[in-house]
């Protein structure tokens, strides 16, 4: 196959997704009597610089979550505990950071340790279940998210103080806030600093996954459990470490916005986070580039979400839907376009074959 | 078996004119054309991979052909969906069972035909019918988890049956059964037979076949090569249209064993998850430069020796000892690692990553070493050097080392597979099947390379159904049954008939050792 046609192939899933998607949702739209074109309209308007900020740092905090997602996905564990353990493993760090046991810079990597490390034990709970009692993880992990809510929630009012409406946890000393920056210029509203956390953690996660033998193992336990048996891999522990990975990255999800803004874990934290990034996940099949693109998708459409009600009147819930229709038509356009390149390969490989044979009996 | 010499006359039930059928990449079925007769068994036998069974999901209406033409009691059809192929009478017993455990007899064979006779009395009593009539002694209340293999299987015909197909396509019936169940079907067959259902027998097991069929059709590499009476060949004769020309003959040349002892395993004890055993007091040795064969009817305990040794199975009891070394403890990595080179019985479930390059699969196994990896990290370009060694070396037949493991045929699959085993100077080689469903060329290469090795001081371990290949390549013969090794051949001196008795447990005598 040619380098060009291997590139044509790369982008006809996502565009055609893309296509689908529109379409579906302008057909919605069309069916619930509001017009698409003023709903394209405000969706291509060219977002604000305040606006461009806050997509970047919600795609930040998408991409987090989606890498959490991700890690489980490539070797076919279905982590959706990913909310759950985004909960505890803020609620932890902030927790920790808020007692300021260490002097400044040193709180908060200390406090971003002790997140990570509270996620991946709240992940390990369903690593350990699904290695030594065959529990599903689906099934545990979801279980999990119920009960992280409840206990955050009762801890919250044991340790937290009651702040108006509200119940936050101490909040942090402000040597430990980690200073945003400048992304576009002249705007005062910035980008976090620990959304750079999300850089790290996806170059880390592409090093890992296709640079290292763990990776190596882990993506060959995905391909194929018996193979992987054969060939050496501990099975049991994969599934643990990569639960245990899969919870430390949840753990940093809420790590940019409690030392860039709220400084405190509080009843006000965004919710569903952890169920956004199983979708960003797919959307960017679970890649490292991928997924970055479909949480700046995620982020964007949800950005563009809030003026729909306003300059369009037409409820800004729709933007639900156009992200599910997204989800749904990239995971079937890349199926579609898989099978389609596993046909062509076969075929250049019985061509080359075929020629092969022809030129032995010219020879012969 | 008198009575089937003559060729049985009556109507057409099945009709197959030249068809022929494309993959991508692969030419399935050309040119196949065979006639059923109506109350009759016909076999069709061929090699892994001859066709037989994308012939038999054409006859189903799993796949359309591609040309050719199909007729039904002599009437042309064109069948879109199985339900199309039950419709004209024709139904089909899958090798691997289609059955909700969780469901009772009756509700299994009612499930999908509920308009036929209800979900309730009337089905029960079509069933109790048919049940009598062929002596299924099925009860229509027992749950299916309950039943043991033959029984599911007789409820997979029912099934057929009470859908109204009066032409049943058998796929491999025998491969899951043992020796007593396998009688009982053939009654069972017989008893379809007498009362003018028409059989269609796919296998490779020969003895079967000409033990119960009327008509023999021999595929090869996708086409019908010749419609026999069971008469008038010897099995030996089938395994050569089979196999095409002669019987390839694998001979060893000057022994090459040495003193050195590789692998010694002592006691060696496996049972499966109801503690029942799989493998009882195993014991053997093998030196440096030797090729121990082991022959058995599959399902003996070949591949629980294979996975004790490989550690993916744990051992009850027993010692395993690869040059000296202890590994009893050892996990499958270590072991790997330790210089133990395996061809598994499934390479596309154990051997391979299908969907992953091949450069990548050339890791798949060897991740811990040179040229696969360097410490933690992944050697890549060590690998895709290597790989292409193989490919070059083991004349795997591929575009590239980036093709996907899955575009590649079945030989070419296996030949990357023993390449990347034979890398690294391994001491032990465990081979199950190491040419089961390649090609007569890819076949003869891996023969070679297998024998190239042994003369430079490796261990080999070989599992075969394939006699010859067994006699050919082996030192010697051990021959498995029920778990045990029970006879030791020369090989050299074997017979196909002696190996076969031991096999089957006819003569339980041990022979003189070699």
């Amino acid at each position: 196959m040619t380098a060009l046609r291997r590139g044509v192939l790369a982008l006809a899933a996502p565009v055609l997704a893309f296509v689908v998607a529109a379409v579906v949702t302008s057909v919605v739209l069309l069916g619930t009597g509001d017009s698409p074109a003023e709903f394209w309209q405000v969706l291509l308007t060219v977002p604000a610089g305040r606006n461009i900020v806050n997509m970047v740092n919600f795609a930040a905090i998408l991409y987090l979550s989606g890498l959490a997602a991700a890690i489980g996905f490539r070797m076919n564990l279905f982590n959706i505990g990913v909310e759950g353990q985004y909960r505890v493993a803020t609620f932890a760090g902030a927790l920790f950071a808020g007692q300021a046991f260490l002097p400044g810079a040193l709180n908060t990597v200390a406090s971003v340790l002790v997140a990570m490390a509270a996620g991946a034990a709240w992940a390990g709970i369903a690593g350990v279940l699904r290695v030594t009692r065959g529990v599903s993880e689906v099934i545990s992990t979801i279980m999990l998210n119920a009960i992280a809510l409840s206990l955050v929630a009762y801890l919250l009012r044991r340790v937290g103080n009651r702040i108006g409406q509200t119940i936050e946890t101490d909040e942090i000393p402000s040597n430990a806030w980690v200073p945003g920056f400048s992304l576009v210029p002249g705007e005062t509203a910035e980008l976090y600093g620990l959304a750079l956390l999300a850089v790290v953690a996806g170059v880390g996660f592409a090093v890992v996954l296709n640079r290292t033998r763990f990776g190596f193992e882990l993506r060959a336990t995905g391909y194929s459990e018996s193979a992987a048996i054969a060939s050496g891999v501990d099975v049991k522990r994969m599934v643990l470490y990569s639960m245990l990975l899969s919870g430390a990255v949840a753990g940093l999800i809420g790590m940019p916005e409690l030392f860039g803004a709220s400084h405190a874990y509080g009843s006000t934290i965004q919710t569903g986070i952890g169920f956004t990034g199983i979708a960003v996940a797919l959307l960017g099949r679970n890649t490292p580039l991928g997924i970055a693109v479909g949480a700046l998708i995620f982020a964007y459409l949800a950005q563009q979400a809030s003026p729909l009600g306003i300059t369009a009147g037409i409820s800004p819930e729709i933007i639900l839907v156009t992200q599910g229709v997204v989800v749904l038509s990239v995971v079937i356009a890349y199926e579609v376009v898989s099978r389609y390149r596993s046909r062509l390969e076969q075929s250049a490989v019985a061509a080359a074959l075929e020629a092969e044979r022809r030129h032995e009996e010219v020879a012969a | 078996m008198s009575r089937t010499t003559a060729a049985p006359a009556g109507r057409l039930a099945v009709s197959l004119h030249r068809i022929g059928k494309r993959f991508p990449g692969v030419v399935a079925n050309h040119d196949v054309s065979f006639e059923v007769r109506q109350g009759t068994v016909h076999a069709l036998v061929g090699e892994n991979g001859a066709g037989k069974s994308t012939l038999m999901k054409i006859l189903y209406g799993v796949h359309k052909p591609d040309e050719g033409t199909i007729e039904i009691n002599a009437e042309r059809v064109s069948f879109s969906s199985p339900t199309d192929a039950i419709g004209h009478g024709v139904g089909m017993v899958f090798q691997h069972f289609q059955l909700a455990d969780n469901l009772t007899v009756l509700e299994n064979v009612v499930l999908g035909a509920e308009k036929r006779h209800g979900i309730a009395d009337a089905a029960r009593a079509e069933i109790g019918r048919i049940s009598t009539a062929y002596g299924f002694e099925l009860d229509p209340d027992e749950l299916v988890e309950t039943l043991g293999v033959g029984e599911r299987q007789r409820v997979e015909i029912l099934k057929v049956l009470y859908r109204g197909a009066s032409i049943i396509i058998l796929d491999e019936p025998t491969a899951v059964l043992v020796p007593q169940e396998v009688e009982a079907l053939f009654a069972n067959l017989r008893e379809l037979k007498r009362e003018g259902n028409t059989l269609i027998f796919i296998s490779h097991k020969l003895d079967e076949v000409l033990a119960i069929a009327d008509e023999i059709t021999v595929l090869r590499r996708g086409t019908s090569v010749a419609t026999v009476l069971p008469g008038e060949v010897t099995s030996h004769d089938l395994a050569e249209l089979m196999v095409g020309a002669e019987l390839p003959s694998p001979s060893t040349e000057e022994s090459t064993v040495t003193d050195d002892v590789i692998l010694d395993v002592a006691g060696l004890t496996v049972s499966d998850a109801h503690g029942r055993p799989e493998l009882a007091d195993v014991s053997c040795t093998i030196r440096a430069g030797e090729v121990l064969g082991i022959a058995g009817v599959e399902g003996n305990g070949q591949t629980e020796l294979v996975e004790a040794i490989l550690g993916i199975r744990k051992a009850l009891a027993g010692t395993i000892t690869l040059a000296g070394a202890d590994l009893s403890t050892w996990g499958t990595r270590r072991r790997r690692a330790a210089g133990v080179g395996y061809i598994p019985e499934d390479r596309q479930r154990h051997g391979l990553l299908l969907d992953a390059p091949l450069w990548e699969n050339r890791v798949l196994g060897h991740q811990t070493r040179a040229p696969s990896s360097r410490g933690i990290w992944l050697d890549r370009r060590g690998a895709r050097a290597d790989a292409q060694r193989i490919v070059t070396d083991y004349d795997v037949r591929t575009p590239g080392i980036d093709t996907a493991a899955r575009a590649l045929s079945g030989g070419n699959q296996q030949k990357f597979i023993v390449g990347r085993e034979m890398s690294g100077e391994p001491v032990l080689l465990v081979a199950s099947h190491p040419t089961r469903g390649v090609d007569v060329g890819a076949q003869a290469a891996i023969w070679d390379h297998i024998r190239a090795a042994r003369r430079r001081g490796l261990a080999v371990l070989l599992i075969s159904a394939d006699l010859d290949e067994l006699i050919g390549l082996s030192d010697s013969i051990r021959v498995i049954l029920r778990g045990r090794l029970v006879g030791e051949f020369d090989p050299q001196t074997v017979t196909p008939q002696q190996l076969g008795s031991a096999m089957t447990g006819a003569s339980e005598r041990t022979e003189e050792p070699v």
